[in-house]
């Protein structure tokens, strides 16, 4: 086989075995399995900026919570009905991401995580701030009109299990797409030798800027759906635990891989749930689990697994 | 006389208080194979930098084939055709050789044009490699074909053989100059064998200035080059 074909057929039965597990699972691994390939569209927007173009962004959280805030606030403050909303907030996604490329691009390196990070501080504050439009720390429930497509209710397990899978595939074959684009070639281009590419007439800043913004409409996409999806928008998903969380994802499943946010996103999802259940210091067993995966993997499952037996995996 | 692609007017640079390039005029004809030389620290690099667009110049012009380009970003100076090749090996260490020429292919059948520009530097067999992997003289040559694939109006050469070994120098010469007329070559090179073997006119530049410039045999010939950078006779023997 090619290794296009290759390629296709790994992706292809990734997605296959994902819609699978969803309908053969207990409801609550189920409904795990839906939360996850959400957050794990997050971390492929992640990784789309951090894995393939090598941006370390402290403030994804912010474009989660634009996707999240634009769709809940459509729905809550002008009753949009739900394509128009989840619409709304994967623009504002990509909208807040080409705001902060915008200034944050203008840097590198450490002082880029750490502007990053303060725009997304001062994007939580704004909420809380203004808490009588948003709800505040309290946040809002998604109201049940906004939850109906096609006369399906997204409250119930299937068709929020469809509406995620859906979400999933199509972000997972977009990614593929596009880093084994052209474009995705300068990507990695600018990742590994930013002053090269700048002379062989790559307009950096552009071209990260760019990578922003499809970041950010990931992470737009997926704040949308979480929201609508599981009902609830709330600051919480504004913190930095949410810019924190789909860089672990990625670092965990293999930076610069396609299927890497999928695969840390599950590993770290049911570390968490397991470790929560034996005992109150759970976050202890995530830092014990990515000290072991420093020291032994660095380059994430994923990546060990390209590295050692799978040199074509994108 | 050939017309000019390059040109540069009252060009000057400082670094705090070091005036790196200082007021130079310089001409380069379509075709040739110019030599820039000098002793380390003369300005050489900032002054392909300035004509490159690495770093922006204090005062003075740049044209390219006539248009004024002194404002335009490197990367816009590149897609308008001059070329530049770094003194330190730049390249995609982690990414095959296929896609580090990749890279500096614009439009057109794509895999076609990498191969021709690897075919030409001799790297087509190895294609598939990871760049990093490629010993360092042919990641010299990777270089240049990344430099070819760009199809420039000038190419600039930074140093190009340093570090290579006398049999890899002999081929890299004839490389250079199967590269005229088509393309326009600025060669900055410390190896004078190289320089004179090479080179149509040459410049001498020292502490930022223009100290000499002529063909190959007025340059030997002239005695403040001789004295400045040459250290006598011998060293052109």
């Amino acid at each position: 086989m090619s290794v296009t074909g290759k390629i296709w057929a790994l992706h292809l039965g990734v997605l296959v075995m994902l819609a699978v597990a969803q309908a053969v699972l207990p409801a609550y691994h189920a409904n795990n399995l839906a939360r996850i390939m959400v957050l794990a569209v997050f971390a492929m927007g992640y990784n789309i900026a951090f894995g393939y173009t090598g941006l370390l962004s402290l403030g994804h959280a912010l474009f989660f919570g634009f996707g999240m805030y634009g769709m809940g606030l459509a729905v809550w403050q002008v009753e949009w009905t739900f394509f128009p909303a989840v619409v709304l907030g994967l623009l504002a996604g990509g909208a807040s991401a080409a705001a902060v490329g915008m200034l944050a691009l203008r840097t590198a390196g450490v002082s880029f995580m750490i502007v990053t990070l303060m725009f997304a501080q001062a994007g939580y504050l704004t909420v809380l701030y203004f808490n009588q439009y948003t709800g505040g720390d309290q946040g809002f429930a998604v109201e049940a009109f906004a939850r109906q497509v096609f006369g399906y209710d997204l409250a119930q397990d299937t068709p929020r299990a469809v509406a995620a899978f859906v979400l999933f595939a199509v972000a997972l074959v977009l990614n593929l797409v596009l880093v084994r684009s052209r474009f995705g070639r300068v990507m990695a281009a600018m990742r590994e030798n930013e002053e090269r590419s700048r002379m062989l007439g790559y307009d950096v800043f552009h071209v990260k800027l760019r990578v922003m913004v499809i970041s950010g409409l990931y992470a737009g996409a997926a704040g949308a759906a979480f929201g609508v999806l599981f009902g609830y928008v709330g600051a919480n998903f504004a913190t930095v635990q949410y810019s924190i969380l789909p860089m672990l994802y990625v670092l965990m499943g293999g930076a610069g891989v396609v299927l890497g946010p999928l695969l840390g996103a599950v590993v770290m999802f049911y570390l968490i749930d397991i470790a929560s259940g034996l005992t109150s210091a759970h976050l202890l067993v995530v830092g014990v689990a990515l000290v072991v995966l420093v020291l032994f993997a660095p380059r994430g499952l994923l990546g060990m697994v390209r590295e050692r037996w799978l040199p074509w995996l994108p | 006389m050939a017309a000019v692609i390059l040109q540069a007017s009252g060009l000057s640079r400082a670094f705090g208080g070091l005036q790196a390039v200082d007021g130079v005029d310089f001409e380069l004809q379509a075709g040739e194979i110019h030599a820039l030389i000098g002793p380390n620290g003369a300005g050489k690099t900032t002054f392909v930098s300035l004509l490159s667009g690495r770093i922006k110049p204090d005062a003075g012009v740049i044209r390219l084939g006539g248009s004024d380009i002194t404002a335009l970003p490197a990367h816009a100076r590149v897609r308008a055709g001059i070329a530049y090749t770094f003194q330190i090996t730049s390249i995609y260490p982690r990414l095959s050789v296929f896609d580090n020429v990749a890279l500096a292919v614009r439009g057109g059948d794509l895999a076609a044009s990498v191969m021709a520009a690897l075919r030409r530097v001799g790297l087509a067999e190895r294609a598939d490699q990871v760049a990093g992997n490629l010993s360092y003289g042919h990641q010299r040559l990777l270089e240049v074909a990344m430099g070819l694939a760009l199809s420039p109006r000038v190419l600039i050469l930074d140093e190009p053989t340093q570090g290579l070994a006398a049999g890899e120098i002999a081929g890299f010469v004839a490389l250079i100059r199967s590269l005229v007329p088509q393309t326009t070559v600025l060669l900055i090179e410390h190896n004078m064998e190289v320089v004179m073997g090479l080179a149509d006119r040459i410049t001498v530049l020292n502490f930022g200035r223009v100290l000499a410039r002529g063909t190959t045999a007025e340059i030997r010939a002239n005695p403040a080059v001789q004295a400045a950078y040459l250290g006598g006779d011998d060293a052109v023997a």
